[in-house]
Parts: structure tokens; C-alpha cells; sequence
């Protein structure tokens, strides 16, 4: 490893400090939003997703709004960086609705963002509020029609009579604008909220998922749903468990999974009923009775699940740890990663301010050898499954400088704090990192943080 | 509600030092649970917690349900755990001894009928707004499993909780908390009901005062400068940040369903007061119950239209 490290010509201390998964050195690219300390409510990142080709990166906010940045090819002055991802295409999804029929409101905020695989020019992505999914188009226009024969330039209608001649219209380039039209509404599926939504491998359907429910769509058809899993009891007074998250198998059409609030994971295939009610695989991880506490329970609930891209693995985020699982085996995870071990000793606290109840999600590398996910304090964590090594780094406005190497941090759990470490009760437990987004194909990562969106770059080795 | 992982205040309280400020103790075995006053204690404080959680959960426009079944599931599970060391009962008998019971379940049972009623209409009753969740899921509910008599309990604990629990950060809920802690310690648990009950309402206005010398240092924090004898002292912002979401005109409602006509305006001190210096008498005539429930009505009614 030191042999390796001074090859590279390791400039001083921070690059041996630096343990990343495989050697990374992640450093800031860039960061998107207002640097005010006040945040307005409707700032808030709600959600982070790449589509597949990774050109695309999409947020959603809770104001309803979806931001679409694009990367910008490299410039040929400075080859060693990858380029920008610059805004493509801003458009308002989700509005704030009324329910008049039980006098509600339904927020806007965008729970999902999911691409669609690109088939033409133009993109494609299913975004979610609570109650309503949309398929938006996303298009470009770099070129207009001009020399009507019976419009003028602006755009009225010429007096019939007027016209002497016949012209065709020429195509000619213009500035590049790109739209976003709603090109799908599929509402009114949905009693409870919706927490996810997943395109299918088959490119044609989409599951979205509420507490209770989950149903199946097709994407071209809006007015109708298949219901695929109902857990809801006959008598509300006995639920004690609900639906948190769902995902289509990444290759097998007919596979899909969710996750509940106990901590458990059902794995359904499509083929063996129309009603998925009963599950072909259940995972869950046998309690450890020595750390019982009335807290188990909570801490258990799975916040996000997520398959690997090869397939054959899924990950599972709960309050303190990331569980990958493989599909085969069920009584327990492979591995387990702790997130922030540290906050077990203060969950009474955390469910008294209601951060137990936080929901952090979780991601992939493009080649399934790293996970990351968020803490708080701006802090979010990588884990290198080949190593075993893991990363805590900080997204904040102090380490923004151009292509500055990102310092590794750590939290102090002992008595003595070291120099740089930060102490637990220092944390600040408002600045939580609950969305991120891996590059399915590069080392960039997307990370939301409040109202910024953070890109880190791994520094070309 | 709180910025940062605060500690909370009353854990750093002068009894046995519990390691790491704040934990939860580890469940230890039954046996050895129901003789450590700092784990029944802390499991007390976190069941009003949790009530408290729930009712604001009620109070949101549209509940987030999962939030409301985690809670839910943990008051059960503490609930489940008092009532194998037979604390549950002892609180239950306790409540019931030193309340009116049938009026205030009455009372409560209207008010559950009448926001079934108000949601069919499509009004949303703000206190008890469980209009958001198709076929009006309450999660006070939700709670109520096993017998009869802690089910009706438990329903009436939610409307009255953000008051009485506030009490009972202090001395568990209703003021019985210190009872049974020394009867644990007397080891009368399985003693006869009626003469527990009993017991505990003589012992009450003793075991206040016991628990609230030992306790004064935490209820300063917590609650200022507490004299039971005076109107209520300034708010502790703690607790009105908890109760900032509650509907003030909630307050009002309280009164009318704990029957309590004597005292105009009551606030969680003067519940307190109350419940020590009165004996096992009932706390207003069960007339004065009755008499409410009108006013209930029309109570319900303001809530609702507004």
C-alpha cells in the first residue's frame, strides 16, 4: 500500500490519510443552491437520481419542482477533469393539492425520482408526490420552422388573399431549448402515501408502493393498476406493520421486493400469483436479545432497499446500519456496515426530537463494490465491501474549494477527543445527509444536503 | 423539536447514575426490572412520550402513518412489559379509583363517535384529526389490546395526556407513579386491588411529597419553580415547544372531560395539586360529569366548524 501511494508521488499527509474504497480520493466538484443560512421549506432536496448513462442527474425538491443537470463534455484544456454537470431543464412537477373530499391538503414535495431507459432523443422519468405519479418527456428543440406559408412571423394568420405564393418551410437552427411536458398522470391509486416507485426490467410497467399497498402499472395506460400486495388489515386497530420501500429485480421482470417497518424483507414473484400477498423468500436477521431495548423495534425499520446491479445482491438501510443481503440466503445478511454506532447510546434523545425516525436512503457503485450512505452533520459514509475499508466525509461549505481532496472526518466516542474529531453532542442533527446517488458508470457522486446538491469527483488516478 | 441530540433534562436526575446519560436501560429480567425505580421510571417517562407523540400524530392533518404504528407499537410493548410485572394493572386501578371512570370513558367514546361522524361528514375535527386515513384508523387504537378494562383506559389516557402526561414527567401518570413504586419495593404487588387502590390514594399525597423532594432538583428544570400551592408557573419552552402544535382550545375540552367544574382553567400544575390533596374521593360529583357531556357536544361542535 505505501509502495503504492508514493508511485503516485502522494503529496504529503492527506493523501496517505485518505482510506477510501479502492484508493478513491474524493474531491469537491461542485455544489448547486443558495448559500443562505435561511433555508425556504420549499428548497429542501427531496430526492437525487442519475439516469442510466449517467449524462443526466435529476432533483426533486419539496416544492414539486425537478431540476435536471446535464454533464458537460471535458474541456480539451483540462483533460485530468471530468467535466460539469450544468442545469439542463427546471420544470414545476407537482403542485400543492386539496383533497375537498376529506379536507386535506396533498403536498407537493417529490418523494421519487425514477428514469425511464432511454429509447429516443428525447428522456424520460416517472416523479411521485404522495398520491400522484407523472411521466415526464424531457425534449430538446435546437431547431424551429420558419417561412410559413400561411402564418406570418408571428405566428398569425395571413390574410388568405394576401398570399401570392407558395413557400415550404425551412428548418433553421436556433438557440437550445429544452421542454419537459407531462406526458402520463396516473392518480388516484393511492390511499396512503407513496414512498416508492420502481420501472420494471421489462421497460414497460412501473410498481409504486404506499404504506399499505403496492400496485403495478403500465406505463401507457393511466386510468387503471394492477394491486400486486395488500397488507392491510380488515380491522385498522390490528396494523402494526407497514410497507417502506419497494424495488423491481434490476433483470427479472417478474421479481420485486419491499421492505417493512419491522426490519423484514419480502421478496415476491409476479408469476406464482396475481396477489403477492404471500412472499417467495422473507429476510430477516434474527434479533440480538442482548441489546433489546423498547427502541429495537424503530431502529429496525428499514428506511430504503436497493438491489445491486448484478442482480444477485440487495442492500438494506436501517437507523444505524447498511445490510447487504444475498438473495439466496435468508436468515441473515452477508454483511453488515455501521453507519453511526455511535447515536445507540442516545436514541432516547433521537426519539424524542424524532430523528430515530429519519429516513436515509442508500446506493450502489456502478460496479457493486462500494455502498454509500448519509449520516448527520453533513456527514456520509462509504464502505469498500472488497477492503472492508470505510470513509466519512462532510459536505459542506468549508471543503468547497476547487478540486480540494475531501478531509476524511471521524466522530469521537470516547472520553479523549482527538484534535479533528468531532464529538457526538456536537453533531448537528438538523444537517442530515438522507439522499445520495451513485454514477451508474464513474466515480461521481451526487449527495443532498438541505437545500444543496454536493457532486464529489474521484481524482483521476 | 429539539435542534440538536439533546439529553433530556430528567435523566440526569439525582438517583442511581445511569451510565451514558440518556439510555434506556437494557431490559434487564423481570424479576430484577420491577426493583430498579430509575428503569420504571424512564419507562414511564417514555410511555408519555409516546402518548404525547401520538396525540400530536392526531393533531397533524394527515397522519404519517408509519411514524404513528412505530409509536404505537412501542407504547404497546411497554404495556405489554407493565402489565407482566403487574404495574399495569396497579396504574389502571389506581386511575380508576381516583377518577370518575364512567363518565370520562363516556365522555371519550362520544368524542371517538363524533370524530367518526364529523370525518363521514368531510369536516376534519383539528384535535382529533385521523380524517387523512381511510375508514378513520385511530391509532389511540391501535394501543388498546387485552382486556377490557385497559383498553378503556388507554383511550381515555390520549385525550387527557398532554396535560396529565406533563404531570407525570414528574410523578407518573396521574400522580400515581410514586404509589407504586413503593409498593414494588414493599413487594405488595399481589396484594388485593381494592385495598391497593386505596392504599394508593391515602399514599399518594405522601408519596408525592416524597417523590417530589426527591425529584425537585429534575422538576426545576423541568418545570421552573414548582409550587404546587401557587398558579401555574411560566411554561418551561422545552414543553411548549412540545405543545406548540396543540390547539389551545384542546385545553378547554380537557376540562370539560375530566369533569373538573370546580376549577375553571386547570393547567397540568393544578391537576396535580388536585390529585394530592384530595383522598380517594372522587374529584367532582359524577352530576357535574354528566352536565358536561352537553357542553361536550357543543364544544365539539366550535372545534369542528373552526
Amino acid at each position: 500500500m505505501a509502495g503504492k501511494l508514493l508511485l503516485k508521488g502522494g503529496k504529503g499527509p492527506t493523501s496517505l490519510g485518505v482510506a477510501g474504497g479502492n484508493d478513491f480520493q474524493w474531491c469537491f466538484s461542485q455544489v448547486k443552491g443558495a448559500i443562505d443560512e435561511d433555508v425556504a421549506d420549499a428548497d429542501i432536496i427531496s430526492t437525487v437520481e442519475f439516469n442510466y448513462s449517467g449524462e443526466l442527474l435529476a432533483t426533486g425538491d419539496k416544492g414539486g419542482r425537478v431540476v435536471i443537470f446535464q454533464h458537460e463534455q471535458e474541456s480539451k484544456n483540462r483533460p485530468h477533469l471530468r467535466g460539469e454537470y450544468n442545469v439542463y431543464s427546471t420544470f414545476q412537477s407537482h403542485e400543492p393539492e386539496f383533497d375537498y373530499l376529506k379536507s386535506l391538503e396533498i403536498e407537493e414535495k417529490i418523494n421519487k425520482i425514477r428514469w425511464l431507459p432511454q429509447q429516443n432523443a428525447a428522456h424520460f422519468l416517472l416523479s411521485t408526490n404522495d398520491k400522484t405519479i407523472k411521466l415526464w418527456k424531457i425534449s430538446e428543440r435546437d431547431k424551429r420552422a420558419e417561412g410559413y406559408n400561411l402564418k406570418d412571423e408571428d405566428g398569425r394568420l395571413r390574410d388568405p388573399f394576401r398570399i401570392t405564393s407558395l413557400r415550404v418551410p425551412v428548418l433553421m437552427p436556433m438557440d437550445l431549448m429544452v421542454e419537459a411536458s407531462p406526458r402520463r398522470i396516473f392518480a388516484n391509486a393511492h390511499t396512503y402515501h407513496i414512498n416508492s416507485i420502481s420501472v420494471n426490467s421489462d421497460h414497460e410497467t412501473y410498481l409504486s408502493a404506499d404504506d399499505l399497498r403496492i400496485n403495478l402499472w403500465h406505463l401507457e395506460i393511466t386510468d387503471r393498476s394492477f394491486n400486486i400486495v395488500d397488507i392491510k388489515p380488515a380491522n385498522m386497530e390490528e396494523l402494526t406493520e407497514v410497507i417502506t420501500a419497494a424495488e423491481c429485480h434490476p433483470h427479472q421482470c417478474n421479481v420485486f421486493v419491499y421492505s417493512s417497518s419491522k426490519g423484514t424483507i419480502r421478496l415476491c414473484d409476479m408469476r406464482s400469483a396475481a396477489l403477492c400477498d404471500r412472499h417467495s423468500k422473507f429476510f430477516e436477521e434474527p434479533e440480538d436479545p442482548s441489546s433489546r431495548s423498547f427502541f429495537s423495534e424503530i431502529i429496525s425499520s428499514i428506511s430504503d432497499v436497493k438491489f445491486s446491479h448484478s442482480g444477485r445482491y440487495m442492500m438494506t438501510r436501517d437507523y444505524l446500519s447498511v445490510k447487504v443481503w444475498d438473495l439466496n440466503m435468508e436468515n441473515r445478511p452477508v454483511e453488515t456496515y455501521q453507519v453511526h454506532e455511535y447515536l445507540r447510546s442516545k436514541l432516547c434523545s433521537l426519539y424524542e426530537n424524532d430523528c430515530i425516525f429519519d429516513k436515509f436512503e442508500c446506493c450502489w457503485n456502478g460496479s457493486d463494490s462500494a455502498i454509500m450512505t448519509g449520516s448527520y452533520n453533513n456527514f456520509f459514509r462509504m464502505f469498500d465491501r472488497n477492503t472492508r475499508r470505510d470513509i466519512t466525509l462532510e459536505a459542506s461549505r468549508e471543503s468547497s474549494k476547487p478540486r480540494a481532496t475531501l478531509k476524511p472526518r471521524k466522530v469521537s466516542t470516547g472520553g479523549k477527543r482527538k484534535k479533528d474529531e468531532i464529538s457526538v453532542d456536537s453533531l448537528d442533527f438538523n444537517k442530515k445527509i438522507l439522499h445520495t446517488a451513485w454514477h451508474p458508470k464513474d466515480n461521481v457522486i451526487a449527495v443532498a444536503a438541505t437545500n444543496n446538491l454536493y457532486i464529489f469527483q474521484d481524482k483521476i488516478n | 423539536m429539539f435542534p440538536k441530540g439533546t439529553k433530556r433534562k430528567f435523566s440526569d436526575s439525582g438517583e442511581e447514575p445511569v451510565s451514558s446519560g440518556d439510555q434506556v436501560p437494557v431490559a434487564p429480567s423481570v424479576a430484577a426490572r420491577t426493583l430498579t425505580s430509575s428503569y420504571s421510571l424512564q419507562r414511564q417517562s417514555l410511555l408519555d412520550m409516546s402518548l404525547i407523540k401520538l396525540q400530536l400524530c392526531h393533531m397533524l392533518v394527515e397522519p404519517n402513518l408509519c411514524r404513528s404504528v412505530l409509536i404505537a407499537n412501542t407504547v404497546r410493548q411497554i404495556q405489554e412489559e407493565m402489565t407482566q410485572d403487574g404495574t399495569w394493572q396497579i396504574m389502571t386501578q389506581a386511575l380508576a379509583a381516583a377518577q370518575c371512570p364512567a363518565d370520562r370513558l363516556v365522555a371519550t367514546e362520544v368524542l371517538c363517535r363524533q370524530t367518526d361522524a364529523a370525518a363521514q361528514a368531510g369536516q376534519s375535527p383539528k384535535p382529533f384529526s385521523v380524517v387523512g386515513l381511510e375508514e378513520g384508523y385511530h391509532a389511540e387504537e391501535v394501543v388498546m389490546e387485552g382486556d377490557v378494562e385497559t383498553e378503556v383506559t388507554m383511550s381515555t389516557l390520549s385525550p387527557v395526556s398532554p396535560q396529565l402526561s406533563s404531570a407525570s414527567y414528574l410523578a407518573g401518570p396521574f400522580g400515581m407513579g410514586p404509589c407504586w413504586e413503593e409498593e414494588e419495593e414493599d413487594g405488595e404487588c399481589e396484594e388485593d386491588e381494592e385495598e391497593d387502590s386505596e392504599e394508593c390514594a391515602s399514599e399518594s399525597e405522601e408519596g408525592d411529597r416524597d417523590h417530589l423532594s426527591a425529584e425537585s432538583r429534575t422538576g426545576e428544570q423541568v418545570f421552573g419553580t414548582f409550587e404546587i400551592k401557587h398558579p401555574a408557573p411560566p411554561p418551561d419552552p422545552a414543553l411548549e415547544e412540545l405543545f406548540s402544535d396543540v390547539d389551545p382550545s384542546y385545553y378547554d375540552l380537557d376540562t370539560v372531560l375530566t369533569g373538573m367544574q370546580s376549577a375553571p382553567k386547570m393547567g397540568p400544575y393544578d391537576l396535580l395539586e388536585s390529585l394530592s390533596s384530595h383522598g380517594p374521593t372522587a374529584l367532582s360529583s359524577s352530576s357535574s360529569c354528566r352536565s358536561d357531556l352537553n357542553e361536550l357536544d357543543h364544544i365539539m361542535e366550535i372545534i369542528v366548524g373552526s
